[in-house]
């Protein structure tokens, strides 16, 4: 019996011992119509061997090559010992850390994420993970709306150039709380937000703005001056950032006067595999005030009984398993192994490692698009300053061009055109450190192949 | 056992009301309630100018393990809440009745106090609470 | 164990793990001042070996399923088998970008759709959606479907979502979320929901239940279908919470029950790993009336090409739950699984989950444990009241626990449910030899004969681990939540 100890002798003095004749005696208490449905839908067993021969071919049908796609999931070179480490049994299969004493590890881990993150990010504090960067967002409305006791709107203004799937996620989790999210246009030709466009709701009450720094285009937003509006305007700021371009680009506790309230967004680029979209984890950072609203686990480092260091889960009132219907959300379970390999990935790397990883991301995505600029029916769509993501216009709609390179094994680049119609010749690129001249040469050459057809 | 003054009032749910001078009332959690509760780690108070109906949850004490709302015994507006507990919440501990008081309502009903249990009445509550 | 210093005290100015990035610097001159960072952050300066050993260390503080006994009561930590790490590691899999067209990931695509298959046939229900990243974002989605069904059918009268007070904490606080008062409902005295209760609370303001079965007091609610058709007379729904599935699975549907969502939580049920706190994953079984309100995406079939459903196929769902579409890697560790265990493997896991807890609980009971509804049959997991054992030894269901770490088993929930008092919730699993139930039960007449010869020991416990009690007061209130550069 696949992962089952028990020889024949067990069972039986199991049973002797419970005193019942057989294994579905100890189902007695189920209604008799219920009992033993059957399941025909579902195979026989496999042995291991089988299913690894399954699992091999598919995996092997899956292999791409080159990956200009970012929007949202960054192929980064994720060193050996992070998932040699990871998955080590013992973070691998342990719990939740609620027996600190027998938690240790999982627990300093955690506390040095958090760590690692608050400085990153330039913020007070940082929880345990959330699930992923858009429900990251999610958490970081409501916990706005609670934080900002002042407000009692629940309006949340939210530029256009925030990541589309964050803010479907976000209106789904958010939208059954009387809280409303409020489209800020941004301009049409720099592709970020102009602090102006906020003056129309100058003197309203505003829970908080979101800015996402770099922005779903790619560019980078005025930060600094969007946070002073906002906050000069009662609104807490809600920063959702690319924790790669952190070591490089000005974190969100430096934004404007005060820096930003909570900081939060998708943690995929430390060290995690692209994996089909997960599991990844969302992070969340804020400043000292905002703590008792943050949700999920937050571990504090205290003494033991003889005075030695010791970390355990802290601030637990806040969370479900106590608070229940009042707890600041439902979360329990949250992407515990993949804060670990980030800690350890953010280790490997420092600050030094880091801001050279964030250096090539940048410089290559500068190449790519200064080539695919020069090939016939190419252009750079947004003016000004961006990361590692750009948004070039092709002469014909990008969708098809996407799948067509998509079959020749290049990713090349997110068609835009499905979120926006007005872009739907539009490609966001990205290139990170991964990406190769090789691998530029082979990109353009297949795109000027693609294009050199009429439209 | 736990000490229940004589010259108190008190809730159901464990808040004591003291009466003041001037039509205003002093709330605070009894004794028995902190002692339940344990060590506190948190005492969040409420907004001032807070309008609040008896039986509303307006202040929340924390321990490590557990988090309980303390309900407004009166109906009425907060005009002032003990600021020194957000650095010392320990004081409802070690000062129930005294530094540990946690809000000031100023009554709609002066006669509502009516409504609240005697000492003695809230002293077989708790021991009938002992025993279930 | 000697003591781990922060990976921050073990750094040096200067150094880093070079081999693990860019060898130059690259020119950012074109990314002007303004938006340029100022001070490096404060990260660790240390070797790739510092840091393989650090952790390597730091994980050698933890007990996890693969070197404990870990009945740890609703949570299901069975072993998580190895091939399912190692086959959802391929680099196929692991190296696809989520964007990628459906056409160039039918190999990732068709794990989940066999997975999704294989779900709604072994619970019951109609479909399922891997989207939900854990069980709590299950049971947001599968609230939230609720409410759509009901703000479908312009029903809006319906406030109040019913749950008995033995309930996870994730239940009420799902249910704030998505906008509904809390009503609980007691237990009776033999663990089943109190009817009458119930029938008090129904109502034309029932707006649905949430149930766990086998409940949290760990026995099979034998009246389920009586309360189905309660509640869905009154208008209302049914929610399962599938936190202890495992106790049935194969065995007794969901479905079959009456209820008309259920999620599954994949890192209990189906041994994906619970790594020190997730990531998890908390797949939705849909019933006929909630069908258009199914979580986006989910993964469809057409010609035997798989793809993902999105809210043109969906036009009344709920909507996206997150970025993506799921824990990707954490279902293809549950199709493996699932694969292995097949028709027979999957009810057997329900048989041998039942056979260790009620053999573990006949067990504990011989030896003069108080187990808490004795006239009952355990289902997966049972409770031990340690109230006797408090009052006349002074030792406490917390002592108790604390002192089994040092005997090399971690501690089972204590304390909950919270109407239990000095409770232990004891889940064996499948998984664990009748040698290690023994060990268990060995363990727990030890500490009590322990505690009749010198209750202060067992208090003062643990001995035997990286630290001993630690001082939650002062944890919480001088908040100390990250490192600041001192030498600790």
């Amino acid at each position: 019996m696949p992962f089952i100890p028990h020889t024949d002798e067990d069972i039986r003095r199991m049973l002797a011992e419970v005193g019942v004749d057989s294994i579905n005696s100890l189902f007695d208490e189920v209604p008799s119509d219920l009992i033993d449905p059957g399941l025909p839908g579902i195979p026989e067993g496999v042995s291991e061997m089988e299913i690894t021969r399954e699992m091999n071919e598919r995996a092997a049908s899956d292999m791409l090559g080159p990956c200009f796609l970012g929007a949202g999931a960054y192929r980064h070179h994720v060193p050996a010992a992070v998932w040699e480490i990871t998955t080590r049994g013992e973070y691998y299969s342990a719990y939740t850390p609620y027996q600190a004493e027998a938690s240790q590890g999982t627990l300093q881990l955690i506390y040095e994420y958090q760590s690692m993150m608050s400085g990153l990010m330039g913020m007070d504090a940082s929880n345990a993970s959330l699930y992923d960067g858009g429900s990251a967002l999610a958490e970081a409305v409501l916990m706005a709306v609670r934080a900002n006791r002042k407000s009692k709107s629940g309006r949340i203004l939210v530029p256009d150039t925030v990541n589309p799937m964050y803010c479907d996620a976000t209106r789904t989790i958010v939208g059954n709380q009387g809280i409303t999210l409020e489209t800020v246009a941004s301009n049409a030709e720099t592709g970020a937000v102009d602090v102006e466009t906020l003056e129309q709701w100058e003197g309203e009450d505003i829970a908080a703005l979101v800015i996402q720094q770099p922005n779903w285009f790619g560019r980078l937003e005025e930060a600094q001056a969007l946070t002073d509006w906002a906050q000069r305007n009662g609104a807490l700021v809600i920063a959702v950032v690319n924790p790669t371009a952190m070591a490089v680009l000005t974190p969100p506790g430096e934004w404007g006067e005060n820096g930003a309230d909570i900081a939060c967004g998708e943690g995929q680029p430390l060290g995690i595999p692209l994996s089909s979209g997960g599991p990844y984890f969302g992070f969340m950072c804020c400043r000292k005030a905002h703590v008792r609203q943050m949700p999920g686990r937050i571990v504090g480092r205290t003494v033991d009984l003889e005075g030695r260091t010791g970390y355990t889960l802290t601030l637990q009132a806040r969370e479900q398993h106590i608070r229940r219907n009042k707890a600041t959300s439902n979360i329990c379970t949250n992407q515990g192994l993949m804060v670990t390999a980030a800690t350890i990935y953010l280790s490997l790397l420092g600050a030094e490692g880091l801001e050279r990883v964030a250096g090539h991301c940048h410089a290559n995505t500068r190449k790519l698009t200064e080539r695919l600029a020069g090939i016939k029916g190419v252009s750079l769509r947004f003016d000004g300053p961006y990361f590692h993501e750009r948004v070039v216009e092709l002469d014909r709609p990008a969708e098809p061009v996407f799948q067509q390179l998509a079959s020749q094994g290049i990713l090349a680049g997110y068609p835009l055109g499905r979120h926006d119609k007005r872009l739907s010749n539009a490609l966001l690129v990205c290139a990170t450190e991964t990406v190769t001249d090789a691998d530029i040469d082979r990109f353009a050459d297949a795109l000027s192949h693609a294009l050199a057809k009429a439209a | 056992m736990s000490n229940v003054p004589s010259d108190l009032k008190y809730a159901s749910s464990h808040e004591w009301v003291r009466q003041d001078d001037d039509g205003t009332v002093t709330v605070g959690i009894s004794d028995h309630a902190q002692d339940a509760l344990g060590d506190l780690v948190f005492v969040e108070t409420p907004e001032i100018d807070r309008t609040v109906e008896a039986g509303e949850a307006v202040a929340v004490v924390e321990s490590v393990k557990a988090a309980s709302d303390v309900y407004a015994p009166v109906s009425g507006t907060v005009i002032d809440a003990n600021a020194q507990l957000q650095d010392a919440p320990e004081l409802v501990n070690t000062d129930a009745y005294g530094e540990g008081w946690i809000m000031r309502i100023k009554l709609d009903d002066p006669d509502a106090l009516e409504e609240l249990m005697d000492a003695d009445a809230y002293e077989q509550l708790i021991t009938e609470e002992d025993d279930g | 164990m000697s003591q781990e210093s922060l990976i921050f005290d073990l750094g040096r100015s200067g150094r880093y793990a070079r081999a693990q990035a860019p060898a130059e610097h690259a020119d950012l001159a074109d990314i002007p001042a303004e938006f340029r960072r100022k001070q490096r952050a404060v990260m660790p300066e240390v070797s790739e070996l510092q840091v393989v050993r650090h952790y390597t260390r730091l994980s050698q503080k933890n007990f996890s399923i693969d070197t404990n006994f870990y009945p740890l009561g609703s949570c299901t930590m069975k072993y998580n088998p190895r091939a399912c790490n190692s086959l959802a590691m391929l680099p196929g899999f692991l190296d696809r970008h989520p964007h990628a067209p459906d056409s160039t990931g039918q190999g990732f695509l068709g794990c989940l759709y066999n997975l999704q298959e294989m779900l709604a046939e072994v619970t019951g229900m109609k479909t399922v959606s891997l989207a939900p990243m854990a069980g709590a974002q299950g049971e947001f989605a599968g609230v939230a479907m609720i409410r759509a069904y009901h703000d479908a059918r312009g029903d809006d009268g319906r406030t109040e979502i019913i749950v008995p007070d033995a309930a996870h904490g994730t239940n009420p606080a799902t249910a704030v979320m998505c906008g509904y008062k809390v009503r609980e409902i007691p237990t009776a005295a033999d663990g089943d929901v109190d009817m009458a209760a119930l029938q008090e609370a129904v109502g034309p303001q029932t707006a649905g239940i949430m149930l766990t079965n086998p409940s949290t007091v760990g026995v099979f609610e034998r009246r389920i279908q009586e309360i189905a058709t309660l509640v869905h007379e009154a208008g209302g729904l049914l929610y399962y919470d599938g936190a202890n599935l495992n106790a049935i699975l194969g065995k007794v549907r969901p479905g079959d029950m009456g209820f008309d969502v259920i999620h599954i939580n994949l890192h209990k049920t189906f041994s994906t790993p619970h790594g020190g706190g997730g990531p998890g994953a908390g797949a939705i079984g849909v019933g006929e009336r909630l069908l258009p309100h199914t979580p986006i995406p989910q993964v469809g079939e057409d010609n035997g090409q798989y793809y993902w459903r999105t809210e043109k196929d969906i036009p009344q769902t709920i909507g996206r739950l997150s970025a993506f579409g799921g824990n990707a890697g954490v279902l293809l560790r549950a199709y493996v699984y699932a694969r292995m265990l097949g028709r027979e493997g999957m009810t057997r896991v329900a048989e041998y989950s039942t056979l260790n807890a009620n053999y573990l609980m006949t067990r504990l009971k011989a030896e003069g444990f108080q187990v808490w509804l004795p006239e009952r049959r355990a289902s997966h997991e049972f409770i031990i009241s340690l109230k006797g054992e408090a009052k006349e030894l002074g030792v406490t269901a917390g002592d108790f626990a604390k002192r089994l770490l040092d005997l090399g088993y971690h501690a089972p929930t204590a304390y909950f449910p919270l109407l239990v008092p000095e409770c232990l919730l004891i889940e064996p699993t499948e998984t664990e030899t009748v040698d290690d139930l023994d060990g268990f039960v060995q363990a727990m007449v030890t500490i009590r004969e322990e505690a009749r010869h010198d209750k202060e020991f067992v208090k003062g416990a643990p001995y035997n681990m990286p630290v001993r009690r630690l001082d939650e007061v002062k944890a919480a209130k001088e908040l100390d939540l990250k490192w600041q550069g001192e030498a600790s």
